[in-house]
């Protein structure tokens, strides 16, 4: 794992939310507008990121950008097109962006251990903290902001840890002879209450699950630096994500932060950087697309912003990865852009060894590099 | 013909019949025991239960929710099947690989956040091409309580009241958008129509709500409405705002009394005799002859309930072991330490004043002269909702459901995973479209098609809300405050 390893083998991620990541994707879709919100869209996206040998896609979630007026205003919830995914799926790892701070958290922790078991041991969590009054306000709950925001998503994301910890491995035991079919010393409770420190109103959890320990054991949670910078651990503790999303305006500042944080972090999580991507594509110049695009709705975007051709962005990407462990590419144009990704970057990624291989049915956490973890109350108990 | 004048009100037969699985998370009817039983959370069990299902035109993937772990005296529960997946994250997946099966999930009003589960509905609707369906549940008590945020914070007595104010929230947030609020084309000045899409609040005693929702219509408009709860306010509750009640009364006479109830209760509530479905929990034990169909049956209950479940059985009601006691024996002299029984066991078994059933239920055995196990097999093993016998005897009694309008279908549990429906689908069915009672193709493509659910209207409250100007206003498109 040494950094400066030239064919270090990182992984990609594709964020497949909407159209793409331009606001006024929609307009370049090769789909009617009203064809978004459907499984077949879910379905052709996932299906064409896997053969294109995308190591993992995520799905965005939340209220859509109030300023959006005159673009997308549906979005389908992240965990359903997640789980819609999985069994059409072999290779791809399928995460998606759940909210932390106005969710119930044996809800989050019940759905995604779901996830894992339909997805085969496929499935990620990106956490989100909005904590937007709009989000507030469709619960009748207050704004949550600034620290509080990260003690939120810490509560939530260990929740779910000790939910998922909360069957042992082997607690499903079918025992004819006795007549038991489970064993009950392998359950626990959660018993989580929120800390003293907590800001908003403290919440307790009991336990144990409502259902057994997913297939990973413990799903991989990703969380965005922000997060990690005020208060998310990023580290091995019941609270602890395992990989950080890294975002910086400039291609150079993203680097930057890349070599930062894995030197803060001493290999401790998996960093992932952002970037948004435009290519040449269909006799267009990734700028003239851009700016056509922008004639409609400006893109604002705090994502350092690679705009050129293909061979370019293998040099930016094989630089990138070279340092992370992996990257997110968010295309302007999911139909324009995955065509050329797919056509002309990862075949010579992959050429190069700049990526790690694509395994069918291998778990997120095989791809993370991460054991399956003990159980924490296994080590405990017995 | 009689049978249905007593039902009245103008209420017709449909003359056919329509099922649905039950998936079990958690019961004591699905026999783990048998070595050809599988999974019964793996993903592949559910698959291979829905696709089955789809190849015999089941109009529905039922899926039950509990939301906390079942106890038995103070642990959890260990003998029988247990642990469950999220039902709408299992209905996206089954989503898609099936095609016209409708996916119900039941979730619960007072554990949930109205604005989310609708969204949540929504999204699983229209991720199935119009298939999904909301099996509204009101279940309460500070012992589930106690996985949530708010707790144990709603009394009994107002499950309904504040289901009701949830589930109109919910019709309202599936009406905000209008029916083509999407802009046809790419060149479209916006992507959704200016506005076209309504901002839907409610500010109740224990939620208030501020949304503006985020999903269209479906296929079939909106989820399709399913009740299970069996209460007269939940019968009032279902008579008013459900499509199909998922109910607890197969046997026939109780069937035709049920319907008749929920009949006079729909009309009373302003809507038509018909509007209601009604599908009870069924089991079927079926096979080529009725003496091996009632072999076949020994060997199920046998299967179901072991001398263990027996003794847990009743250990849930005297509140303590009586694992001393024969199975084989009279029930339990001694009386129970509990008063009432708690609700661990899960809301089937809420409330019972314990002392003075242990008296009834001795008596009862003692005249029947049963011992704890064949008590217990009788109580629990819905004597009422099992349909035993050869495939064409099922099929004459099923006939004579579908003619009268006792029922509108049957929602099967099979006791076997994951090949529990296979007779059903590959016997049964033949038998029963062979009577013209069964569907021979699925009527089109969403639930409410299968079931022969009208469309639903704009409700009447959103436009009166929108006139009167309490509940909503527009918002997206112009983009609101
Ligand atoms: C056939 C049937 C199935 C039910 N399934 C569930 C279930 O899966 N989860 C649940 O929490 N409650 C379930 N219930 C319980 C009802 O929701 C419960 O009875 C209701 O919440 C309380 O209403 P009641 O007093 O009107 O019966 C079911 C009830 C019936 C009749």
């Amino acid at each position: 794992m040494s950094a400066g390893d030239q064919a270090r083998a990182g992984f990609l991620a594709l964020e497949l939310d909407g159209d793409g990541a331009h606001p006024a994707a929609w307009r370049a879709a090769r789909h009617a507008p009203a064809d978004l919100l459907t499984g077949e869209r879910v379905r052709s996206t996932v299906l064409a990121a896997e053969s294109a040998g995308f190591h993992v896609a995520t799905f965005s979630d939340g209220p859509l950008s109030p300023g959006g007026g005159a673009d997308i205003g549906g979005r389908l919830d992240a965990v359903q097109r997640a789980a819609f995914a999985g069994p059409l799926t072999r290779s791809i790892v399928l995460v998606p962006e759940v909210d932390t701070v106005y969710t119930e958290p044996f809800h989050v922790a019940t759905q995604l251990a779901s996830l894992d078991y339909v997805s085969g041991g496929r499935a990620g969590w990106l956490v989100a903290a909005g904590g937007t009054e709009r989000e507030g306000a469709a619960v009748g709950r207050d704004i949550v902001d600034g620290a509080a925001l990260a003690l939120e998503a810490a509560a939530s994301v260990e929740v779910s840890r000790r939910l998922w910890d909360s069957w042992e491995d082997d607690a499903v035991i079918r025992d004819v002879e006795t007549g038991r079919y489970l064993d009950v010393d392998k359950l626990h409770y959660a018993d989580f209450e929120t800390g003293e420190d907590f800001p908003g109103a403290g919440y307790s959890v009991k336990g144990p699950a409502i259902i057994p320990r997913p297939l990973q054991g413990q799903l991989p949670v990703l969380a965005p630096a922000g997060l990690v910078a005020t208060g998310l651990a990023a580290d091995n503790s019941a609270a602890g994500i395992d990989a950080v999303l890294i975002s910086a305006p400039s291609l150079g500042q993203l680097a930057a932060a890349v070599d930062n944080l894995r030197e803060r972090s001493e290999g401790a999580v998996a960093v992932i950087a952002e970037i948004d991507v435009v290519l040449d594509a269909r006799g267009q110049s990734a700028a003239e697309r851009v700016a056509q695009l922008d004639a409609h709705t400006p893109w604002h975007s705090t994502r350092a912003r690679y705009t050129g051709d293909a061979a370019g962005l293998v040099e930016l990407l094989a630089d990138v990865l070279a340092k992370a462990d992996g990257v997110r590419l968010h295309p302007a144009v999911l139909d324009v852009d995955l065509d050329e990704l797919s056509r002309l970057v990862l075949p010579e990624l992959r050429r190069r060894g700049a990526l790690a291989p694509v395994v069918p049915d291998a778990t997120f956490r095989e791809l993370l590099g991460l054991g399956r973890p003990a159980n924490r109350y296994a080590s405990v108990g017995n | 013909m009689s049978e249905n004048q007593e039902i009245g009100h103008g209420f017709k037969p449909s003359g056919q019949l329509q099922f649905g699985i039950f998936f079990q998370g958690v019961n004591s009817g699905t026999i783990w025991k048998a070595p050809e039983s599988g999974s019964q959370t793996e993903f592949d069990s559910f698959r291979r239960l829905a696709q089955t299902a789809e190849r015999g035109l089941f109009a529905a993937f039922f899926l039950g929710e509990g939301l906390r772990l079942r106890e038995h005296l103070g642990r959890p529960h260990a003998l029988d099947v247990a642990g469950r997946p999220d039902a709408q994250t299992m209905l996206a997946a089954l989503a898609g690989v099936t095609n016209k099966i409708g996916l119900v999930a039941t979730q619960n009003t007072t554990y949930n956040d109205p604005a989310h589960l609708a969204h949540r509905l929504s999204s699983l609707d229209l991720i199935s091409g119009g298939r999904a369906a909301w099996n509204v549940v009101t279940t309460d008590n500070a012992w589930t309580g106690a996985n949530f945020r708010r707790g144990g914070y709603l009394d009994h007595a107002d499950r309904y009241t504040h289901a009701e104010a949830f589930v109109e929230t919910a019709k309202r947030i599936w009406d905000a958008w209008d029916g083509h609020a999407i802009s046809g084309s790419e060149t479209a000045p916006a992507w959704q129509a200016p506005g076209s899409v309504r901002r839907v609040r409610h500010d109740g005693r224990h939620y208030s709500v501020d949304y503006t929702p985020r999903l269209p219509r479906s296929a079939q408009y909106r989820p399709v409405l399913f009740q299970a709860g069996d209460s007269p306010e939940g019968r009032d509750f279902a008579a008013r705002q459900a499509d199909v009640i998922f109910s607890a009364h197969p046997a026939y006479d109780g069937a035709v009394a049920f319907r008749r109830d929920i009949v006079a209760r729909t009309v009373r509530a302003g809507r038509g005799a018909n509007d209601v479905k009604i599908m009870p929990a069924s089991e079927f034990i079926l096979a080529a002859t009725p003496s091996e169909a009632l072999e076949k049956k020994e060997w199920v209950r046998s299967l179901q309930i072991g001398p263990e479940q027996a003794l847990a059985y009743l250990e849930q009601f005297w509140g303590r072991e009586l694992s001393g006691y024969d199975p084989d024996g009279p029930l339990p002299e001694i009386d129970p330490v509990v008063v009432e029984t708690s609700e661990t066991r899960g809301s089937g078994f809420h409330g019972a004043k314990a002392r003075q059933l242990a008296d009834q239920w001795r008596a009862e055995a003692k005249d029947k002269g049963q011992s704890i196990r064949q008590f217990v097999s009788g109580k629990t093993s819905r004597v009422d909702a099992t349909f035993t016998g050869s495939y064409t005897d099922v099929a004459d009694t099923l006939a004579r459901y579908a003619q009268t309008g006792a029922v509108d279908g049957f929602n099967i549990s099979p006791w076997l995973v994951p090949s529990g429906l296979d007779e059903i689908v590959n016997h049964l069915v033949p038998e029963l479209q062979e009577r013209g009672v069964y569907p021979t193709e699925y009527a089109g493509h969403t639930l409410r098609e299968h079931l022969g659910l009208p469309v639903p209207v704009r409700s009447r409250e959103a436009d009166d809300d929108a006139a009167g100007g309490l509940k909503l206003e527009l918002a997206v498109g112009q983009q609101q405050l």
